[in-house]
């Protein structure tokens, strides 16, 4: 089939990737070697122990929620019709516009001890008032930062379960297999590389969150590595603490990659979707009210209370930099995406073409950058960069061309690239995910009527993944307007962004002000959110 | 191809660092927000036609990217919040000591470094407030006597995250000793009515609706709710009146040691410690004057007048990190 050449270039270009990506995850590895000791020993003896159970806690917590949500949600908008479900299927995308640390201060205000819910129960029913649980705990944790990310695992599921053929589901029915077992024995296994994929942007997602947690005041294995730069000012004993977080993310990888390697397998037939059934009575009462209830919560409620402060805080908040800020957040969301998702495409394609260990070793790898908290990760890049500034201004110095300062850091350039080392998985996840479409008898098809190379690239593979590359796009793009820390550290003069505003203002725990640039933040990420839910129709529609 | 895309960057940068050159600019790296610096850079700006450009963020995020940057960086001030975050940056060496006569006179000792590395800007107090519905005056003394079991499950206080916290028990340590600042710590922690509060805000909001009744909260932050709701139950108590006094702290701000425009930095930080500049500067946040010849805003001046701790701000500094381990072994987290 392929060429030898053609393997290690495959190689190659991911090790490349790789490379870029990994040089600040290894500056973080390193400078953790150096970590001053007595820093180490006391968190070692006081701090982690409790910060190990509390994310344990979250991180179990928050994934067994959002597989429930996510999982149930698309099973039942994706297999059954009631009334409401053309309007669901897109509406529970919505919270992917929510940041988790958006979410975090409006449902810490509503529910607070001062928030007007529990007020109100003092004033009216006292004894519910007193019993009323407290948000700012691990439940509450859980809870919240799961409504801001089922999303995630709701559109992967649903993409596995509508890229299932038909008579899978139809062989288990005629044999006799009720909905349940359908569901256990057939659905869910078929979906499960997409259900994963969700799962895995979730896991990482939570344990890098640092924006949420820190709205709780609950302590994570983030709030350690802040804890160490912040209090203690060791950028060492940081990075040391963040080297066991990317450690930990690489042992999942390799459990991941080890499981998936067992089941191999490819969809064939996919033009015949999946009839859905019509529910009836309690069942389709119950579906609607679940999707509604999910919808209330996640989006509706929050966003609600955002408008009210939002308003209120008007008047002293709004000015004419809203537009700059707008415009920025946009900008920046783009370029990342674009330079993102170029990467995942490689990626995932260089991967397909080898199909050897090491191939698929190094690009998951390559993912890591996902789950370190936004701000140490960029450490890293500002170190990894300052060097190669350093070198480089020696270099034109030389070459008689006089510049002074910093080239690359107060550049456009690195925060896309930072963006791209960030977000690579929430990209590759879809794309990756979409290439089981393309089956070995593709390509040997293509190989007897002579087609190889870019051809084969531009003219057959393409097609076949556009979906995953828009879904992958979306989701990254959402993703780079929602990020605070990173943007936070590297932009460059007169780059604020809509969550620079926002982070300006919790900070000061001014939440109504902060109201309006998150509210502003929520409508700037529902534009990709709305494009999602678009091309997911349409794609069905062409079906039909 | 390459080579044009190689030879037109080139160009830009080329001309990009021209026309940065060109006009009279300052940067400052402020953890200080933008809404409470704003109005005073631009005020500057057009007095003395020098642009002050900003980028805001974290004290030690911004530190961290002065240290990276080097030699090559493009701040010629740090501006942060609390001295603990100022005694950081002259400890990693990348603040230039400043002679100024004018800085000297207009700054009492204790608000900047003895080494003249870092100035304080505006005063902010750190102290007592309590819900006038639960809490006689009387019943109030100092931060010491809130660790007394009458005030069992009375109490709210911020995360220990916080530096503003962290600097209030590096003092105490520096005032009653270690030992001493540790069963205080622990008395805190044992009272508390809730678990510690992300902001001084929402501790505040607590305290009024009654799930505590004293906190210890940074007056500017009364200020800005009795502001948006003058009704609330919450007065200010000037603490350890008896003692050291109330604690205080800056923001303030220091000159960077690899600037290319000490002269203007210093110059820039002459105007802001000046009478005009000072009553805009502590104004936009309900903040004290470090200028004793400036008057604090009507409101704040409404409070009374206090004793204040006159310790050097630099001992939060040094002590913070002792503060921090002291506060993880009690538990305040």
């Amino acid at each position: 089939m392929t060429t030898s050449i053609k393997h290690q270039g495959g190689f190659i270009v991911s090790a490349g990737i790789a490379g870029v990506i990994l040089s600040p995850v290894l500056f973080i590895l390193i400078s953790g070697i150096s970590a001053e000791p007595d820093i180490w020993l006391h968190l070692k003896q006081y701090v982690l122990p409790g910060l190990l159970k509390n994310t344990a806690f979250l991180v179990t917590g928050v994934i067994c929620t959002t597989a429930c949500l996510g999982v149930s949600l698309a099973w039942l908008t994706s297999f059954y019709e009631f009334s409401g479900r053309r309007y669901f299927e897109k509406l529970l995308l919505f919270p992917l516009a929510i940041p988790a640390y958006v979410m975090a201060f409006i449902y810490t205000g509503l529910l607070d001890f001062s928030g007007p819910v529990r007020t109100f129960l003092r004033a009216h029913t006292p004894e519910l008032g007193a019993f009323f649980p407290e948000i700012r705990s691990g439940w509450g944790a859980v809870l919240v930062i799961s409504l801001a990310i089922f999303p995630y695992v709701y559109l992967m599921a649903s993409s596995g379960f509508r890229s299932m053929s038909r008579s899978m589901v139809e062989a288990s029915q005629s044999l006799g297999g009720g909905r349940l077992f359908t569901l256990l024995r057939v659905t869910l296994p078929m979906a499960r590389p997409w259900i994963f994929g969700g799962l895995i942007l979730v896991f990482m997602e939570t344990l890098a969150d640092f924006g949420a947690v820190s709205v709780f005041n609950y302590d994570t294995f983030t709030t350690g590595v802040y804890k160490a730069w912040y209090g203690f000012f060791s950028v060492n004993a940081a990075s040391q603490l963040a080297s066991i977080l990317v450690i930990i993310v690489l042992l999942i990888f390799a459990t991941e990659s080890y499981f998936r390697k067992k089941q191999q397998f490819y969809n064939r037939g996919s033009q015949q979707q999946i009839q859905r059934q019509t529910l009836n009575g309690m069942p389709h009462i119950l579906a609607s009210a679940f999707c509604t209830g999910v919808f209330l919560i996640s989006f509706a409620i929050p966003v609600g209370q955002l408008l009210v402060w939002a308003i209120e805080a008007f008047e002293v908040e709004f000015s004419t930099h809203y537009g700059k800020l707008v415009t920025n957040t946009l900008f920046l969301g783009l370029m990342g995406t674009a330079v993102t998702i170029s990467v995942a495409v490689i990626l995932a394609y260089s991967g397909r073409l080898m199909k050897d260990m090491k191939t698929g070793a190094v690009a998951k790898l390559a993912l890591s950058g996902y789950a370190l908290p936004g701000t140490v990760l960029a450490v890293g890049i500002v170190n990894v960069v300052a060097g190669v500034d350093k070198n480089l201004l020696g270099a034109l110095n030389v070459l008689g061309i006089p510049i002074s300062g910093n080239i690359l850091q107060s550049s456009l350039v690195l925060l896309p690239l930072c963006y791209m080392i960030r977000f690579l998985t929430a990209g590759y996840n879809p794309v990756f995910s979409n290439m089981t479409r393309i089956t070995p008898s593709i390509d040997e098809a293509a190989n007897l009527m002579k087609i190889s190379g870019i051809k084969l690239f531009s003219k057959i593979h393409l097609p076949l993944i556009r979906r995953g590359i828009t879904t992958g796009s979306i989701l990254v793009l959402v993703e780079i307007i929602k990020e605070m820390p990173v943007t936070l550290m590297l932009r460059p003069f007169g780059w604020d962004t809509l969550a620079v505003k926002v982070f300006e203002l919790t900070s000061e725990g001014e939440w109504e002000r902060a109201a309006l640039p998150a509210i502003t933040l929520v409508l700037a990420g529902m534009i990709p959110v709305m494009l999602l839910s678009f091309i997911g129709r349409n794609k069905e529609r062409n079906k039909k | 191809m390459k080579k044009i895309i190689l030879t037109v960057s080139m160009l830009l940068i080329v001309f990009s660092s021209w026309a940065i050159a060109a006009q009279e600019e300052l940067v400052v790296y402020s953890a200080r927000k933008e809404h409470l610096i704003k109005d005073l850079f631009e005020k500057y700006e057009k007095e003395q036609g020098v642009k002050i450009k900003y980028i805001t963020g974290k004290a030690a995020v911004l530190l961290q990217r002065i240290l990276s940057e080097g030699k090559n960086t493009s701040a010629d001030i740090l501006l942060t919040v609390d001295a603990g975050n100022l005694w950081h940056a002259a400890q990693k060496k990348v603040l230039s000591p400043v002679k100024s006569q004018i800085l000297n006179h207009n700054i009492p000792a204790h608000y900047k470094d003895p080494e003249n590395r870092w100035f304080g800007l505006s005063v902010r107090a750190r102290t007592i407030v309590y819900n006038t519905d639960k809490v006689k005056k009387e019943d109030l003394s100092s931060y010491e006597a809130l660790a007394g079991d009458e005030w069992k499950d009375r109490l709210l206080l911020r995360t220990s995250k916080k530096v503003y916290n962290q600097s209030l028990v590096a003092m105490l340590i520096a005032t009653l000793g270690e030992d001493k600042t540790r069963s205080i710590v622990s008395g805190w922690v044992n009272n508390l009515a809730a678990p510690p509060y992300s902001s001084d805000t929402k501790a505040l909001e607590a305290i009024a609706v009654g799930q505590g009744d004293v906190g210890i909260v940074n007056t500017y932050y009364y200020a800005r709710l009795m502001k948006k709701n003058p009704n609330l139950p919450l007065e200010i108590f000037w603490a350890d009146q008896a003692g050291k006094g109330v604690h205080v702290n800056v923001s303030g701000a220091g000159v960077i040691k690899h600037s290319q425009k000490i002269g203007q930095a210093v110059k820039f930080l002459e105007w802001l410690s000046e009478k005009e500049a000072q009553k805009i500067f502590a104004d936009a946040n309900m903040e004290f004057p470090v200028n004793e010849a400036v008057a604090p805003h009507d409101y704040v001046r409404g409070w009374g007048k206090f004793k204040e701790s006159t310790m050097n701000l630099a001992k939060a500094g040094e002590l913070q990190a002792r503060a921090i381990k002291l506060m993880d072994m009690e538990g305040y987290k």
